[in-house]
């Protein structure tokens, strides 16, 4: 009786099985054809609004479906033609006339134009909400203020208007002119949107919610853009995106059909995804990596650094006010041995606050090679020989100018004690307090930090850090801010880059608030396979151009 | 038995409350804000000042508690920071990972454990039940993460066996019904899928389940030697009954009480394991959302999940007692 039982409960649950194995229809359409590009990133993306995104991982699939007005060059931080053929700067710097290309289509199939771009820059002038404008920092950034500002945003807002002159010529005006244009127009957060499909999809609706916010339907799932690929899909539960080939792209179509984003956090398991071949392209491998993964035949591409890591000096000490003592520490460091020894290769020692990748690199700026002696010295001649300082730097972090913090602080620390100095260092996890601590509250005396370029512009670089008084440096230098300002405001393009070097110069010799370490070039993965693919120094490749073997 | 579970629930209620508050005030007390993690490297002072003050987070705490404590009555716990997704809506997507990989590590440890463990205990002081428990010895002793990366690259990327991250290939055409992608591909009769998403879930599994599986082996042999000597094992057998009826209804079922206990508490520590091995293997589950969580400050993010998988554990430990009342006659009685 217990076998029939048994045999009765085995054949009822075949039975179930296989009624239950037809109970939901298949979704699934035709396979796609023509190859497939996969990469394997190292975060999600946030959303897809260009204008509300900040961070690399973000950009990567907007690069693929978006296009700016300018673009650089391949592989290089030069500008060249992108959505705008061509434009004109006014004598005063406050009125730039766009050329835009002609044939052009957005991937709902309506025209981009120069209505277009003005919708566009207006829109994003015009946002409402301080939760949008809050998460806007590029915007807020370049262009300094909304129509109306809202929360904490105070600037005078940079942007005057747009007028469409005819289809293909857009006029955009400022109230001043700022040294950033137009380079800054090369800025993924800048890249034009259907003006349709930014209404249809409510694109403006940001919204708070608990301690985060809530973005649009265009950001989530439709984005729009003019770009070689389009959106097709992106699962929340495995973190992959999916764009296919815009086959009405105005430029030369994308070679793979497909490209696949896939999210990987993991720096271990994203590179054993590459061996696997389950992936075709990683980035910013760690440098320790490199050689093992061109041995087993990947190509390791070292980008030209777009990047500069500092030692930050709080001159909230009294006794760091003394320009004697910041050089002192300048002689101190043997930055030399500090690249070859902790950052990967290609590496360089800084001489200045940005690389020469930069307009406005001046190569005759003071030098302050290792000199151990001439650092005590003039430790001595100021009276502060001995002298105990706060140094902090982060841990749980590496970027790209700062692969190992820890061992970057180490061999400072003992430059700095053999020179006489005396340090307290203090480590406090990146996400945990890092940046409050020495950017807002500037507890330290010495810190690490770094910034990677945004667009090529000296501004970007030299102005972001020293062009105002900051908690981070403590200092307030009417003289080196108004010498900033003037470069800026400098119209012409050869005078700006002039006034650029010449301000390169006066802060490595007259003012020194910080010292220059070094530029990290930050490396991409692929895999044998991959062909076509060119890196940039600002990191934002586009993959269209890229093959898989 | 009704009563009993219902009074068991009412008294997760308070135990809730009491934790949403400790671990809400001790979140906001931690340096470095949401905000930070919301602007990420571009994020100034003053963009942070700004998104402070956008969110409420520049307000005293007992106020963020309360309006938190009112959002989360009606369901409602956020974005996440990091996605900008609702929590809840992650966790909807991480809970059916997470479960098919615990379940499917559960299946492997007691499916393999129990047998074992009977095995050796049949066998004691022979060479098998030596080299079982030399093998569980060293399955408690090897971290987690160690024999995911392990597994890895020698099966999955050097002889490719198995996949080596993931649920499913990315960019496989598959249908979505219930999240748990074995039973959503036999739903379907996408058998590709189906294929695939096993090759996928075996590492892990095993991953997962080797600490439980030596674990349940350990107790497993225990129990059954334990129960072999016991008299009413012996009368039975005096009796003239057949081996293989005593073997069954007087020693395993008896042998099993203790390991249906371990096997509760093994499903509870699956959840911190889970953490690493989801890491390892890039499994989108619970364990993923919370190692990011806790790397990024989501606050949003720890927060429910913490509450989740105290609940879940209530839940758990609430079934084991069951379980022993369904096992043990005697137990209903009492």
């Amino acid at each position: 009786m217990n076998r029939v039982r048994k045999a009765i409960v085995v054949a009822s649950c075949a039975a179930l099985a296989a009624s239950v194995a037809a109970c939901a229809q298949s979704e699934r359409g035709d396979e796609n054809t023509g190859g497939t590009l996969t990469f394997g990133a190292a975060g999600a993306p946030k959303n897809f609004d260009p204008i509300f995104n900040d961070d690399g991982e973000s950009f990567r699939p907007i690069r693929q479906m978006y296009e700016t007005l300018i673009e650089h060059k391949p592989g290089t931080a030069e500008l060249e033609p992108g959505l705008a053929e061509k434009w004109d700067l006014s004598a005063d710097g406050k009125e730039i006339t766009f050329s835009l290309r002609k044939g052009v289509k957005f991937h709902d199939g309506t025209a981009f134009n120069a209505e277009a771009v003005c919708f566009n820059l207006d829109r994003w002038f015009n946002m409402k909400g301080a939760a949008a404008q809050s998460q806007m920092i590029y915007y807020a950034d370049v262009w300094e203020g909304f129509a109306k500002n809202e929360g904490d945003a105070t600037g005078q807002p940079v942007y005057k208007s747009c007028e469409a002159k005819d289809e293909n010529t857009a006029v955009v005006s400022l109230n001043k002119f700022k040294g950033a244009f137009p380079a800054a127009m090369t800025l993924t957060a800048f890249s034009i949107s259907s003006p349709e499909a930014l209404k249809k999809y409510d694109a403006d609706k940001v919204t708070q919610s608990g301690d985060s916010f809530t973005y649009s339907a265009y950001a989530n799932e439709h984005p729009t853009g003019t770009g070689p690929y389009k959106f097709q899909s992106y699962d929340t539960s495995s973190q992959v995106a999916t764009l296919v080939r815009n086959d009405d792209y105005w430029g030369d179509k994308a070679k793979n059909a497909k490209m696949i984003i896939r999210t990987i956090g993991d720096e271990a398991a994203r590179k054993q995804e590459l061996e696997a071949g389950n992936v075709d392209i990683i980035d910013f491998p760690n440098p320790v990596d490199w050689k093992g993964l061109k041995d087993k035949g990947f190509n390791v591409q070292v980008r030209r650094a777009f990047n500069i890591l500092y030692l930050g000096i709080n001159q909230k000490n009294p006794k760091l006010k003394d320009i004697r003592v910041r050089q002192a520490i300048a002689y101190a460091i043997n930055r030399q041995q500090l690249v070859t020894s902790k950052l990967p290769d290609g590496a360089q020692v800084a001489t200045q606050f940005m690389p020469d990748t930069v307009s406005g690199y001046a190569d005759d700026v003071q030098k302050y090679d290792y000199d151990l002696a001439k650092a005590k010295s003039l430790l001595q001649e100021a009276g502060a020989t001995g002298l105990t300082l706060k140094f902090y730097y982060p841990s749980e972090i590496t970027r790209p100018y700062m692969p190992d913090p820890k061992g970057i602080f180490t061999a400072i620390e003992a430059d700095l004690k053999a020179a006489g100095f005396k340090v307290q260092p203090i480590v406090k996890p990146w996400n945990g307090g890092y940046k409050d601590d020495v950017q807002k509250a500037g507890k330290q005396d010495l810190h690490l930090l770094g910034w990677t370029g945004d667009y090529n512009d000296a501004g970007n670089f030299v102005g972001t850090f020293f062009g105002r008084e900051k908690p981070e440096f403590g200092f307030n230098d009417p003289a080196l801010f108004s010498e900033l300002s003037a470069a800026d405001a400098e119209t012409n393009p050869d005078k700006h880059m002039a006034a650029y070097e010449q301000v390169n110069r006066d802060i490595m010799a007259k003012f020194l608030p910080a010292i220059p370490i070094s530029h990290s070039p930050p490396a991409i993965v692929s895999s044998s396979k991959v062909k076509g693919l060119v890196t940039s120094p600002l990191t934002n490749e586009r993959f269209d151009t890229v093959t898989v073997e | 038995m009704l009563r009993f579970i219902v009074r068991r629930l009412i008294g997760v209620i308070p135990t809730l409350f009491v934790l949403s508050f400790l671990l809400f005030g001790w979140l906001r007390l931690l340096p470095g804000g949401p905000a930070g993690a919301l602007l990420g490297d571009k994020a100034t002072p003053e963009s942070i000042a700004s998104v402070n003050k956008v969110l409420g987070l520049d307000q005293p705490i007992p106020v963020q508690y309360v309006k938190f404590l009112g959002r989360m009555l009606t369901g409602d716990f956020g974005n996440s920071l990091s996605k900008s997704r609702p929590v809840v809506d992650e966790l909807a997507d991480a809970i059916p990972a997470t479960v098919e990989l615990a379940l499917a590590a559960l299946i492997f440890a007691v499916g393999l454990g129990i047998p074992l463990g009977y095995l050796a205990a049949r066998r004691k002081g022979g060479l098998f039940d030596n080299m079982t428990i030399i093998g569980t010895l060293v399955g408690v002793a090897v971290p987690v993460f160690f024999l995911g990366y392990l597994l890895k690259k020698y099966i999955a990327v050097d002889l490719g066996w198995f996949e080596t991250s993931g649920r499913v290939t990315a960019g496989l055409d598959e249908t979505k019904v219930t999240g748990f992608k074995v039973l959503d591909a036999i739903l379907t009769r996408e058998w590709d899928v189906l294929f695939d998403a096993l090759s996928h879930l075996v590492l892990p599994a095993i991953v997962l389940g080797t600490i439980p599986l030596a674990v349940i082996v350990r107790i497993t042999r225990a129990s059954v030697l334990d129960v072999m000597n016991e008299d009413y094992v012996r009368t039975a057998e005096a009796k003239g009954l057949y081996a293989k009826t005593v073997r069954k209804r007087h020693i395993l079922r008896n042998a099993l009480l203790p390991v249906s206990t371990t096997i509760g508490l093994q499903t509870g520590l699956l959840l911190a394991g889970a953490v690493l091995t989801e890491k390892v293997f890039v499994w989108n589950g619970l364990g993923s959302l919370l190692a990011e969580g806790i790397e990024r400050r989501d606050y949003p993010r720890l927060q429910a999940m913490i509450l989740v998988i105290a609940f879940v554990y209530v839940i758990v430990n609430l079934l084991v007692d069951i379980s022993y009342a369904i096992i043990d006659p005697r137990v209903r009685v009492r």
